[in-house]
């Protein structure tokens, strides 16, 4: 197992949820990596280098082989590291995992993320929207203590946006999306997630998550 | 005998060929129903209820949708025969970046040439999608090994994440009057291309280049 983890290195930023998906990944198998924070107003060679299609982050190199898209990412590190499985072992819930995981990015994420950010004339419609993706959410978490089961998962890990992001994201546009009143599961399912000894340690700082956000909407 | 596999498609759907293609790769029997649209049938709206889209597979009763995603459970449940996924954890990664580049940017180009308001912007559709496959014909060059596909000597996940839209690519090059792909820029490509839509599992299902270009006639731009 050391030589699998002699040389891992993420290219990320601090406030992206994305690039925060692979460090929680690496937390979760115990690999040891280092970290770079992109500047991605002034992109370094390192970054066009390894993500000359996409140029964003997070990429991972591991052993000199560059790997861009966070959901890809996270699959490849629970396939090099098998300790911790983030994915089921059953061809079925191994698809449904990743059906999560795509609807999460494709349409959740997107629907809370606009209503976050919509401006007056758009904001009631984004908001329908957005607490209809949250319905979807709780609803394929049934009455598991997390997606993936009584262990963190793949679909946990893609959905750290609703588990740590969404609170923040959604005091500073004066909404509520995600509340113990409207979506009791999957807000205990946030709180557990946010709690996880290894999750907390890898999510960035709240005060800090606020600020640059805050910082963001004023522009 | 009625099959426990049931796929939920139409013809014309390059994703819905990409689980037949599969299904076909792995000998696997299945019913293939024929959705007539716009209408959606009650199956589909019950199989997918959140996306409402083809392809959907229904095996042993339980329904999985989006294609790729079929694709490797199929790979998963009918491992003993012709796998689709490499098996070098990396490769298997770099096939999922491409076939994930090829949904979010190639195709959707692809798509928006037909309805793009002017020749000038057609034209830089055109140009886009070139570009898209002159990356592709290098990943090629690394991927395939010297071999016929980008899995080597047989199929795997990125030829049909790509290779199910060369119908639709064969529609943009006759309408627009273009070669997407060709000897100068991608002549590994160009081979490839034949090679794909020869193979046993692809040639029964590929939709005639011709059927495409009158029905494509049919669509809102």
């Amino acid at each position: 197992m050391a030589s699998e983890s002699s040389e891992v290195r993420l290219l990320g930023k601090w406030a992206s949820p994305f690039s925060n998906r692979v460090d929680l990944a690496l937390k979760l198998k115990g690999v040891p990596y280092k970290y770079s924070e992109e500047d991605l107003a002034n992109k370094s060679e390192d970054l066009l280098k390894y993500n000359p299609v996409h140029k964003k982050v997070p990429v991972l190199v591991h052993n000199g082989n560059p790997l861009p898209e966070s959901l890809v990412i996270v699959e490849y590190i629970d396939e090099t590291w098998k300790n911790n499985p983030l994915l089921p072992q059953d061809p079925y819930e191994r698809a449904l995992a990743r059906f999560w995981a795509k609807t999460l990015d494709d349409k959740i994420l997107p629907a809370i993320w606009n209503a976050c950010w919509s401006d007056e004339k758009g904001r009631e419609k984004a908001v329908e929207e957005a607490l209809e993706a949250l319905e979807i959410l709780q609803e394929a978490l049934k009455e598991k203590r997390f997606f993936g089961g009584e262990n963190i998962g793949l679909v946990d890990i893609a959905a750290n946006f609703i588990g740590y992001w969404v609170a923040i994201l959604q005091e500073i546009a004066g909404l509520e999306l995600l509340t113990i009143e409207k979506f009791p599961k999957l807000y205990k399912w946030s709180q557990e997630f946010a709690n996880h000894p290894v999750i907390k340690d890898g999510l960035p700082p709240r005060d800090e998550l606020f600020a640059f956000f805050k910082a963001s909407a004023k522009k | 005998m009625k099959s426990d596999v049931k796929l939920l498609g139409a013809w014309p759907s390059p994703y819905v060929l990409r689980v037949r293609i599969a299904l076909n790769m792995k000998s696997v029997d299945y019913e293939f129903h024929e959705e007539r649209f716009p209408d959606k049938s009650p199956l589909l709206l019950k199989s997918n209820p959140i996306h409402k889209k083809i392809p959907v597979l229904i095996h042993k009763d339980k329904p999985l949708s989006e294609s790729l995603i079929i694709v490797q459970y199929v790979d998963d449940v009918w491992s003993s025969a012709s796998p689709i996924l490499p098996s070098d954890p990396y490769d298997r990664a770099m096939a999922r970046f491409w076939a994930d580049y090829i949904d979010q940017t190639l195709y959707p180009t692809m798509k928006s040439i037909r309805g793009a308001a002017d020749q000038e912007g057609k034209n830089r559709l055109i140009e886009e999608v070139r570009e898209g496959l002159a990356l592709l014909e290098d990943v090629f060059k690394s991927s395939s090994k010297g071999k016929g596909f980008y899995g080597g000597d047989q199929i795997g996940l990125l030829d049909i994440a790509l290779g199910c839209f060369l119908g639709w690519l064969r529609v943009v090059e006759t309408v627009n009057g273009v070669k997407l792909l060709n000897q100068t820029n991608t002549p590994e490509l160009l081979k490839w291309a034949d090679r794909f839509c020869a193979h046993a599992a692809v040639k029964d299902v590929m939709p005639e280049t011709g059927r495409l270009v009158e029905f494509s006639k049919t669509l809102p731009k």
